[in-house]
């Protein structure tokens, strides 16, 4: 059946494919496809997970490189009456263990090095992951072994040789599930940022009425789809019936600029390490990207300086300065017009949501005064999977009974005009290269590298990164690595965004009367 | 002037030293993308860069830095050849 309106996530791709079928929506390295396309590619890979046993409600995970599949993969995994949950391709295998038992996933969409990653995981996935029914192999990559499945209970199928788009209507409704959002915390373990359809449609709607996109949008992705900021370029684009030109890193960025104007693209997110090296490029040999007109940027403040190098690049364009957090995918943006009048300040609420300061006591604070931002809207999640204690930190009591509001616990200010100002984080989260790292899960693995007795990590101030890992390891006697050396192990166990980008091995680390790492003295040591 | 086995031996070591690979790089292919191959991100491209820098004098400008110069052994390999050719 037709939807009206998009009510459930998955409508927007219906909708989209209804009335731009021949248009493309998704542009690769590898691919083109059409919304036609997608919406086929969607609904085979919905069947497919329907045919194994994949009810309404189970959780799909998706842990594949951003491509055409990894887009099907969402849409596919809502059609079916799933959430969906995209791992980020350079999740390591304990990490990745964690997150498939955490979310109870019911299938892994997966290829190549990713599927081998999850079939090394699968003996110990048998007892940890009951629920578990199929790995199915996405469209490209070398194939994974069939006797890796062997012992596993589980099928492993093949999403090209799954022909028939029969998905039976699952009967989801907006307040179901439709995603888990696995976020970085501050006990070490990610925590799953459950998000209705509710939400996530009413947050793609808001953002597309502030960004000022219509159909005619291509929009850049070089973000990881498995952040909100990478996903929610792609549902902006299929809801919009606008193009998505995808890519996979920033690694080359010229390579990513020849994209840019070839495909036209109209709206360049990005985070300030991004543009930062744009703006190097472009002052080395001037780029000229004059069909963008929309730059975003989140994750970490982009500095003022930057905005003349951008509008050089691309006249006209306008430069969005935002501010977010996964728990309600945005804050406040600030109109681009202001961008130079209002230095420094992430602007207002978007559209449909309201924020509010309090002081510690609990009480409004007036303009000029720092207080915690609490936020207000549909767009603020469930809570996080699985974590009562931690979904009480973040949501409190709001206006009406039973209303929830989320408490984002930074502290900010608003001037007289109600324009907010980011002071600072009231945790000890490190952002660095727009990422969330969570200092006590990095201690967790360089502690578990052979030789290190203990280690402690704190965020020091970076130009380039916003915050730099640095790392205070203490060996055991006997034990030696050269800084390099140790990253490399450090490298096999994270993410590489939270790799230290120094370390220095100490005798020991500063201690409180209880025995807790004194940061402070860290931080002050430098 | 490093001939292109030297070249490539000590790419190969370079990679093995700095990064994760399987087997410590023996089933690396000379035309396997690094990228792709999760052995190189965006930081790990820039020390590649600076390390063929300081290892063979070669500077490498920023319109140089293409994945059909720098996302495999073999292309590494050959463009450092190429630019050491011309006498960069």
């Amino acid at each position: 059946m037709q939807p009206r309106y998009p009510r459930l996530l998955q409508d927007s791709l219906t909708i989209s494919a209804a009335k731009h079928a021949e248009k493309t929506a998704v542009v690769t390295a590898d691919e083109r496809v059409t919304y036609a396309e997608l919406h086929d590619r969607a609904l085979r890979f919905a069947g497919l997970l329907q045919a194994v046993g994949v009810r309404r409600g189970d959780r799909v995970a998706i842990f594949l490189e951003n491509s055409v599949d990894t887009v099907a993969g969402i849409y596919g995994a809502l059609y079916a009456g799933a959430a969906f949950m995209v791992v980020n391709p350079q999740t390591k295998e304990d990490k990745l263990h964690y997150m498939l038992a955490d979310s109870g996933a019911a299938a892994v969409l997966s290829e190549g090095r990713l599927a081998r990653l999850v079939t090394g995981l699968m003996a110990d996935l048998a007892t940890v992951l009951p629920n578990l029914l199929a790995l199915v192999l996405a469209g490209g990559g070398e194939p994974v072994s069939p006797t890796a499945g062997a012992t596993a209970r589980f099928a492993v199928h093949d999403l090209r040789t799954w022909t028939s788009t029969e998905v039976a209507d699952p009967g989801t409704i907006p307040l179901d599930l439709a995603a888990l959002v696995y976020t970085s915390g501050s006990t070490g373990n990610p925590k799953g940022v459950m998000l209705s359809h509710q939400n996530m449609v009413f947050a793609q709607g808001s953002l597309v009425e502030y960004l000022r996109l219509d159909a005619s949008d291509r929009i850049l992705d070089l973000l990881p789809l498995a952040f909100d900021y990478g996903l929610y370029q792609a549902l902006m684009a299929v809801h919009l019936g606008a193009t998505l030109v995808l890519e996979r890193t920033f690694a080359f960025p010229a390579a990513i600029v020849k994209r840019v104007v070839e495909e036209g693209v109209t709206v360049f997110p990005g985070v300030p390490t991004v543009f930062a090296t744009l703006l190097s490029l472009h002052r080395n040999s001037p780029i000229a990207m004059p069909s963008v007109r929309r730059y975003t940027n989140t994750a970490a403040h982009l500095p003022d300086e930057y905005v003349p190098g951008l509008l050089e690049m691309s006249p006209g364009a306008l430069v969005y300065k935002m501010y977010g957090l996964t728990e309600c995918k945005r804050v406040c943006y600030l109109e681009p017009e202001l961008v130079l009048s209002k230095p420094s300040s992430v602007g207002k609420a978007i559209p449909g949501t309201e924020t509010y300061l309090l002081g510690e006591d609990g009480h409004p604070v007036g303009p000029g005064v720092t207080g915690i931002l609490h936020v207000r809207g549909p767009h603020v999640m469930l809570g996080y999977w699985n974590l009562p204690a931690e979904t009480e930190h973040m949501l409190k009591p709001g206006k009406y009974p039973g209303e929830r509001v989320l408490c984002t616990h930074d502290w900010f200010r608003k001037d007289e005009d109600g324009f907010l100002y980011f002071m600072g984080r009231s945790d000890d989260i490190i952002k660095s290269r727009g990422e969330k790292v969570s200092p006590v899960e990095v201690e967790n693995a360089l502690a578990a590298i052979p030789g290190v007795r203990e280690a402690a990590v704190i965020g020091v101030p970076d130009e380039l990164l916003g915050q730099a890992v640095r790392a205070f390891v203490v060996l055991d006697p006997g034990a030696s690595y050269t800084e390099q050396a140790f990253k490399r192990e450090a490298l096999a166990r994270l993410e590489s965004f939270m790799v230290p980008r120094d370390v220095r091995f100490v005798d020991d680390l500063p201690k409180t009367a209880t025995g807790k790492v004194r940061k402070k003295s860290l931080v002050e040591q430098g | 002037m490093p001939d292109l086995t030297t070249i490539d031996r000590d790419v190969r070591q370079f990679l093995a030293d700095n990064f994760i690979l399987d087997n410590g790089g023996a089933d690396l292919g000379a035309d396997e993308s690094l990228t792709q191959a999760g052995v190189l991100d965006s930081m790990g491209v820039l020390e590649l860069i600076m390390f063929v820098e300081q290892r063979f004098g070669v500077s490498i400008p920023d319109e140089d830095t293409l994945p059909e110069n720098l996302d495999s052994v073999a292309r590494i390999v050959a463009y450092i050849g190429r630019r050491l050719a011309q006498g960069a």
